[in-house]
């Protein structure tokens, strides 16, 4: 069969890919940069139209993750998508999630914050995303597509690792690659299918227990067995699911960090570099948790200095600091509020920050 | 200490005792963990006969809420799930909208549907989401130890209102479940109560008549119940039930608020 290639928006990509993957369920909120996707399919109509796909617009981000929560409880393939502002409200939502150890998919199309902030892409939900965002103690997968191919294919990897590990997993993205425009080879439609998977609460046959979700243990002893249940769950996830990219780094003197968006500015600098001369590589994560420390903490010896990209305060570059154990000088460089820097900009102040003429 | 209810069964009837009524299958055999008299043990125990008597409990998905019933599927002996406080309605909605040909049903309190939960509900109302709403009023927070509730009347002492509920303070008490009526998106809304056999007999009723609604695709069935908090109002339960008829009705009136219309 020809493959089949299509022009699409960041945004569709994600609302077509789920639709292709076999996803049960969408539950959305309005808010710019990534309202395309609850459009797209609303558009598509998947429901009357392709596969039967729920399309539903709740009444808030609270709603919609709660939406998720409900049909994921009964094993279904649920997702919702957001940005910053939004994200912050499904926090609960996603605590809850974790607790219960439902599978979904959940995506944040950044944009700048604090506060309503700006609609411009920025990557400083990086904190929230990989470090609770919700309370107690949990994580989520996190995916970070750098091109809309990414965009894409992490959705159905997401649905993926959702259920192999009953968890929930973001994709990160931002603002630029959800509203991009590129070529992408789609995957062949999967039917939708709903499985007994042990756990899921489907009504209660005469034949077996009933089954129930919740995320309450109210005795301390149940709470922390829970707790170190889902701790070695953690462990596994670290153990198999860790995916990174490597650019260069054979001979590289100094390595940038760099993820999403801003490792498409970084791949760029690599050529600045290397023209005039100076040996630079990159490390892509493409998981940021769990997040690639071994490969880093392995490369840092072979290097002069790390120099973190992103679109935020700086925020990776403690994750990167703390898997190089202070091996080597770790610095970042990066504009806020919605600003992406140049590839030029990055390059010249990579040379001041590591003194190279 | 937990109580082997087998074997205090066994005991009885080896001292000669006679089986006039077996409970549902529908409850499981842990003791509710609610106070003596309160409304809640007597609502699960309705809603579970109900699923039984109908034989529709492979096909129901309870969700239980924040509150004094956040433990109700210890209790329910059906597949059910636990959510978020005041998040229930989003939560059937979401089992609901994937699986419409399950019965689904929230079972929560005032301040759980009435308070945290009141964009939730009334969004899944006006949506005219095809589940069964059961809403517990006792006009207080029980589980976190008797504060004020937004259904809390004029002058009802709770601990975070201790001289009283004041209107200009406070607020008025709130009668969600009269303004959720008023939506096209609900189907039958009635108010009842389970403190006498009579009341219980018709909120059985109109239980029944949620779950039964349910096979038409018309919309939600809210089925609000009246009950005591004894605790959390510092009474005895006769006490209760007594202020309840005295002081809850009068606000709360009981009886049917919307009804299908016969077509
Ligand atoms: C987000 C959140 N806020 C507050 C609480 C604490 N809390 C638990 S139950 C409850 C009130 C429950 O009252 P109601 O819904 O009336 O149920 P009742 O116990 O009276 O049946 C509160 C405030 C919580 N668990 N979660
Ligand atoms: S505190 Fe109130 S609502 Fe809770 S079990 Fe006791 S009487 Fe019932
Ligand atoms: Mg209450």
């Amino acid at each position: 069969m020809a493959e089949e290639i299509q022009l699409l928006k960041g945004n569709e990509a994600i609302a077509e890919a789920a639709i292709r993957c076999g996803a049960d369920a969408y539950f959305g909120y309005p808010i710019t940069p990534q309202s395309e996707i609850i459009e797209y399919l609303a558009q598509e109509d998947p429901y009357n139209k392709r596969t039967g796909m729920v399309v539903l617009q709740a009444e808030s981000e609270v709603a919609a993750i709660n939406m998720v929560y409900g049909a994921a409880s009964t094993g279904k393939k649920a997702m919702t998508s957001s940005s910053s502002p939004g994200m912050s409200l499904k926090q609960e939502g996603i605590s809850y999630l974790a607790g219960a150890e439902l599978p979904c998919l959940i995506v944040n199309v950044a944009r700048g914050g604090p506060g309503l902030g700006t609609i411009q892409p920025s990557q400083a939900d990086y904190f929230q995303t990989v470090k609770g965002g919700g309370h107690g103690d949990y994580n989520m997968i996190v995916l970070a597509p750098y091109t809309v191919q990414e965009q894409y294919d992490f959705v159905k990897l997401g649905f993926d690792l959702a259920f192999k590990y009953s968890n929930p997993v973001m994709i990160l993205s931002d603002g630029a690659i959800g509203q991009m425009m590129e070529k992408v080879t789609l995957s062949a439609q999967v039917p939708r299918e709903t499985k007994d998977y042990g756990w899921n609460v489907l009504g209660k046959s005469e034949n077996r227990e009933r089954r129930y979700i919740t995320s309450l243990y109210l005795q301390s002893e149940v709470m922390e067995q829970k707790n170190l249940k889902i701790q070695a769950k953690y462990a596994e996830i670290r153990k198999n699911e860790i995916r990174y990219e490597e650019i260069q780094t054979d001979d590289a003197d100094y390595i940038l960090v760099a993820y999403g968006i801003s490792a498409r500015i970084a791949r760029k600098v690599i050529r600045l570099a290397r023209a005039e001369g100076i040996k630079v590589g990159m490390l892509r994560p493409i998981t940021l948790w769990p997040f690639p420390s071994a490969r880093l903490k392995e490369l840092a010896p072979k290097v002069q200095g790390m120099l973190t990209v992103e679109m935020s305060a700086g925020q990776m570059i403690e994750d990167v600091r703390l898997a190089v154990e202070g091996a080597v000088p770790v610095k970042h460089y990066g504009r806020m509020g919605g600003i992406i820097a140049s590839p030029t900009e990055v390059f010249i102040n990579f040379k001041k920050l590591f003194n190279i003429a | 200490m937990a109580v082997d209810i087998e074997q205090y069964k066994k005991d009885l009837l080896a001292q000669g005792a006679e089986v006039v009524f077996s409970k549902t299958k529908n409850l499981t055999d842990t003791p509710f963990s609610y106070c003596g008299g309160c409304g809640h043990g007597v609502a699960h125990r309705l809603i579970m006969e109900v699923i039984e008597e109908m034989g529709i409990t492979a096909d129901t998905i309870g969700v239980a809420p924040v509150g004094c019933a956040v433990i109700a599927y210890e209790f329910w002996n059906i597949d059910a799930v636990q959510a978020a406080h005041g998040r229930a309605t989003a939560v059937a909605t979401g089992i609901k909208r994937t699986n419409p040909e399950k019965f689904v049903f929230s079972y929560q309190g005032d301040g759980d549907l009435a308070a945290i939960g009141t964009a939730e509900t009334v969004h899944t109302c006006n949506r005219g989401e095809n589940i069964a709403i059961f809403f517990i009023n006792n006009g207080i927070y029980g589980m976190t130890g008797g504060q004020m509730a937004p259904t809390s009347l004029i002058g009802m002492r709770s601990s975070t209102a201790p001289y009283g509920r004041q209107h200009d303070v406070h607020g008025y008490p709130l009668s969600l479940t009269n303004l959720l009526a008023e939506l096209p998106g609900t189907y039958y809304v009635t108010r009842q109560a389970v403190e006498t056999a009579a009341h219980v007999r018709t909120c059985k009723k109109a239980i029944r008549q949620a779950f039964e609604n349910q096979k038409l695709n018309k919309g939600v069935s809210l089925v609000e119940i009246v009950t005591n908090c004894n605790s959390g109002w510092k009474m005895t339960a006769p006490q209760a039930n007594k202020w309840m008829k005295e002081n809850m009705f009068p606000q709360y009136p009981l009886g049917d608020i919307k009804v299908p219309k016969t077509e």
